[in-house]
């Protein structure tokens, strides 16, 4: 594989590994969102209870989380472009945007989630509701890893600037940002859009 | 207090008081010897894979003789007809543990310490590719392994089975906190496997030597690519099958709960998807260590090399799909006990053409009767009746009558012991030397090999006959009227001699420290791969100038060229640095599952919290490699060759 190992090759090949690394642990990230999809796809109409998707589903919200998840993505994306182009400060101001959006999407959850709770659907009410909050909030804690994780490494990119290692790190975590936004578009089809239908 | 601690049983308390001595032993030998600030720099904080791969061979090889204590103590209760020795509560405790202890505890982290020892040294590589995330993987199985052990003194263990079937694991029917350590203890525990799937994975297909070709690379390597792919696409499972089973009893849900609309056989389906590529991931790299001990000690290359590899990525690809052959009885309906069924006997096909390529290598070989050898010619005839038996139980009509009888332990256990055991061992032998610099005592292994060997058939052949006289498992009793007495008290005979035979190996070890003899070539088997092309046990840095291996079989080749692996001049080296955070974040996992197994919330969110600090603190740190110079690669390489 390597040829020549001179340090810096070594260095760079060592960075990309990391990178091959994620993908795979994306991977695995992946087939766990599968498990819980099926589980709540078996227990949805398991209601059993006047709760339903439909009763308490509220299109505004739901579809409020939606865009900004999106537009996070974006912003991440932007991030990435300013990375390449070497600037920091446009890198470091774009990702806290995507964490101000990402910490917005899991207070408009949170919310959302107070007030099913308290018309008295909790998570013991039926088994829909189970596996509707394990799966909703599997992601919900996936993307408040993420905002802390970010916030980590604008301060290291603040004290180390654009390197391969920081370079490495800003590519990993935006892989993992959209990874995130494509898990919650299905979950924004499946739960919640069939929900209401 | 009377809740905390397990009070009432003498066995108990005979437990409690040798833990309590072992311990004070341990800090007291540490201490008085000024050993701890070793311990911490070389061992807790090491990141080399040699060194970790002995910290797994040490832990397995005691979860081992756990394990196999309660086999025994299983044994003698069901020697006889009507005994009082243990309560059905203990016995159901006791199944539990084993099993789990076994499979996750013993077989995983063995198998682990092979990937450890051989693979880096296999293809030419100085170490793992993520070396840091290695040393975590081994400390979240210790501290995994540590909460699922600890129950059984404090809380009382788990009893209900060792894949925890709901509504029995629910709390509405296990309230105790047993199923609760069973659930972290594999989870936690469980990550690490995960990861090392992943850095295993990475390592053998970014860090071969130059030259080696996916199709050139040993067999053992190729099994340990099949097996880490099967990990990474199922232990995910795992982690959300616990993770959900949590969920209804800490938040009481009600996913798998008999009651508010849950799915008890979801659960079921969900484990075994998991559970039955899980043996597979244990056996494949058992199959490899075959393939290599085979091919070295018939002195031939291995026949049917590329039929050897698509036979192991086909059974990987097919174990995903047997799942159901656990529960026909479920009553899916003939059209998917019929797919489930076929599937299962399908897999049996790459396996045989495997024993068909093994037993060609070996015809017209030299076959020199070493111990790995021993091993590996045990398993064959052990493994095809296991297979045969596998096959009976996957025609699904006659399943009914198998199902959960002791012809399905004896199956199971002719699989896990003729094949994985079998093969561990066989490896252990194997590369024992590589990795201490000397062999382990001949006479004394051949005793364990055939104690173990006439034991296994004494113990578990009985079983067969057993449950066809309709014996189930997981009974704790019979009466005399069933007339299965004299099948038991052989088969508690067979488990005897199996403990013989590993108190033996116990003290093969102990004996060969002394007086083993060393090893002073580095290739003390005339070996083929690369590993052997090194000195044992190997430098840090395992290759002072990576090889070039563009043959299969690439030591051999060199050999029979007159090549000499030494080089004359030397380049820095780059190595990983130490490093004490995965032991940290392992211990605040074991402080978080602990406190979420007894509910007590903010120890739970507080290790928790650790776990969020160690990686934070790990983010944070640049300067984690660093450079063996030149000079230092070149006095160690000469210090070697004098010694050689
Ligand atoms: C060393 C000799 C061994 C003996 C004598 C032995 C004996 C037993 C016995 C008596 C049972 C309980 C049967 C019942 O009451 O249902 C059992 C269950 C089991 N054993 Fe072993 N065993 C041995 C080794 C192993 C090994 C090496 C493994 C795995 C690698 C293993 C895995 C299991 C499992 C998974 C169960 C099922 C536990 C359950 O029912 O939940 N055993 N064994
Ligand atoms: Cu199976």
């Amino acid at each position: 594989m390597q040829q020549s190992i001179t340090p810096q090759h070594e260095h760079e090949h060592h960075e990309s590994m990391k990178v091959f690394g994620f993908w795979i642990f994306l991977m695995t990230d992946c087939i766990l969102f599968a498990c819980l999809f099926a589980t709540f796809a078996v227990l949805r109409t398991h209601t059993d209870s006047p709760f339903t998707g439909n009763e308490l589903f509220e299109i505004p919200g739901f579809t409020a989380e939606t865009f900004i998840l999106l537009t996070s993505s974006f912003t991440s994306g932007l991030a990435t472009l300013a990375m390449n182009k070497g600037k920091v400060k446009p890198l470091i101001g774009w990702l806290a945007v995507t964490v101000l959006l990402g910490a917005a999407f899991i207070g408009l959850e949170i919310n959302e989630f107070m007030k099913m709770v308290s018309e008295g659907a909790t998570i013991s009410t039926n088994a829909f509701l189970s596996s509707f909050y394990t799966l909703v909030s599997t992601h919900g804690l996936h993307v408040s890893v993420g905002i802390v994780w970010m916030i980590a490494i604008m301060i290291q990119l603040k004290k180390h600037g654009i390197q391969s290692v920081t370079k490495r790190k800003v590519q990993v975590m935006s892989l993992y940002w959209h990874f995130l936004d494509v898990v919650w578009i299905f979950l924004f089809t499946v739960v919640y859009l069939m929900g209401v239908m | 207090m009377k809740d905390f601690f397990v009070t009432g049983d003498p066995l108990i308390y005979g437990a409690d008081a040798a833990i309590v001595v072992t311990v004070v032993a341990i800090v007291f030998v540490l201490t008085y010897f000024k050993k701890w600030r070793w311990l911490w720099r070389e061992w807790i904080t090491t990141v080399d894979h040699k060194k970790i791969g002995i910290m797994y061979i040490i832990c397995s090889l005691l979860m081992l003789f756990r394990g196999g204590v309660d086999a025994i103590l299983m044994r003698l209760q069901l020697a006889m007809p009507d005994t009082k020795f243990l309560e059905s509560q203990h016995y159901n405790e006791i199944f539990t543990t084993h099993g789990t202890i076994m499979i996750l505890f013993m077989a995983m982290p063995f198998m682990f310490a092979l990937f450890n020892w051989v693979i880096p040294l296999q293809i030419g590589a100085r170490d793992v590719a993520f070396p840091y995330l290695n040393a975590l993987s081994f400390w979240l199985f210790f501290f995994g392994a540590l909460l699922f052990n600890i129950s059984f003194v404090i809380g009382g263990s788990p009893d209900a089975g060792w894949l925890a079937y709901p509504p029995l694991s629910e709390l509405s029917h296990s309230p105790g906190v047993g199923e609760n350590f069973y659930i972290w203890g594999i989870q936690i525990s469980g990550i690490g496997s995960l990861a090392s799937g992943i850095n295993f994975l990475v390592t053998i297909l970014k860090m071969r030597a130059p030259g080696m070709k996916l199709m050139k690379m040993p067999l053992f390597s190729w099994s340990v690519l099949a097996s880490c792919i099967t990990i990474i696409f199922t232990f995910p499972v795992l982690t959300v099958t616990l993770a959900l089973l949590f969920v209804d009893r800490f938040f009481g849900a009600h996913i798998f709960t008999m009651d508010g609309g849950g799915n008890p056989m979801m659960y079921v389906n969900l484990i075994w998807m998991w559970g039955h590529p899980e043996v597979y991931i244990v056996v494949l790299p058992a199959f490899g260590i075959y393939s290599e001990v085979v091919s070295t000690f018939s002195k031939k290359k291995i026949f049917g090399y590329t039929s050897m590899v698509f036979s192991m990525m086909i059974i990987s690809v097919l174990s995903y799909f047997t799942w159901v052959h656990h529960f026909f009885t479920m009553g899916a309906g003939a059209d998917v006990n019929a797919f489930f069924a076929i599937t299962t006997m399908a897999i049996g096909i790459p396996t045989g053409v495997k024993v068909f390529n093994w037993l060609f290598t070996m015809f017209r070989g030299r076959i020199r009767m070493t111990q790995p050898m021993l091993w590996t010619l045990a398993f064959v005839p052990c493994f095809l009746v296991g297979g045969a038996t596998g096959v009976m139980l996957a025609v699904a009509p006659a399943d009914y009558q198998y199902h959960n009888s002791y012809f399905l332990i004896a199956h199971f256990h002719q699989t896990l012991i003729g094949g994985v055991v079998f093969g561990y061992l066989a490896g252990l032998y194997y590369w024992w030397p590589k990795i201490f610099g000397f062999k382990l005592n001949d006479r004394l292994g051949k005793w364990a090999f055939w104690l173990w060997n006439i034991g296994f058939y004494v113990c578990f052949m009985p079983q067969y006959a057993l449950g066809f006289m309709g014996m189930t498992r997981r009974v704790y009793t019979y009466g005399w009227d069933m007339g299965w007495a004299p099948y038991n008290l052989v088969s508690t005979v067979g488990a005897f001699l199996m403990g013989i035979g590993f108190v033996v190996q116990g003290w093969q070890i102990i004996y060969s420290i002394k007086r083993g003899e060393r090893d002073l070539t580095g290739d003390p088997w005339n070996g083929r791969t690369l590993e052997w092309s090194i000195p044992s046990p190997p430098p840090v840095y395992n290759f002072a100038k990576i090889p070039e291996a563009s043959e299969q079989d690439a030591w051999w080749e060199m050999k029979k060229k007159g090549i000499k692996p030494t080089a004359t001049s030397y380049e820095a080296i780059h190595m990983p640095k130490n490093s004490g955070i995965p032991f940290l974040m392992s211990v605040c996992w074991f402080i978080a599952g602990f406190g979420l197994t007894f509910h007590w919330i903010w120890i739970g969110l507080a290790g928790l919290a650790g776990v969020g600090i160690c990686l934070l603190a790990r983010s944070f740190q640049y300067k984690t490699e660093y450079y063996i110079p030149a000079k230092e690669v070149s006095r160690i390489e000469a210090m070697y060759r004098r010694g050689a």
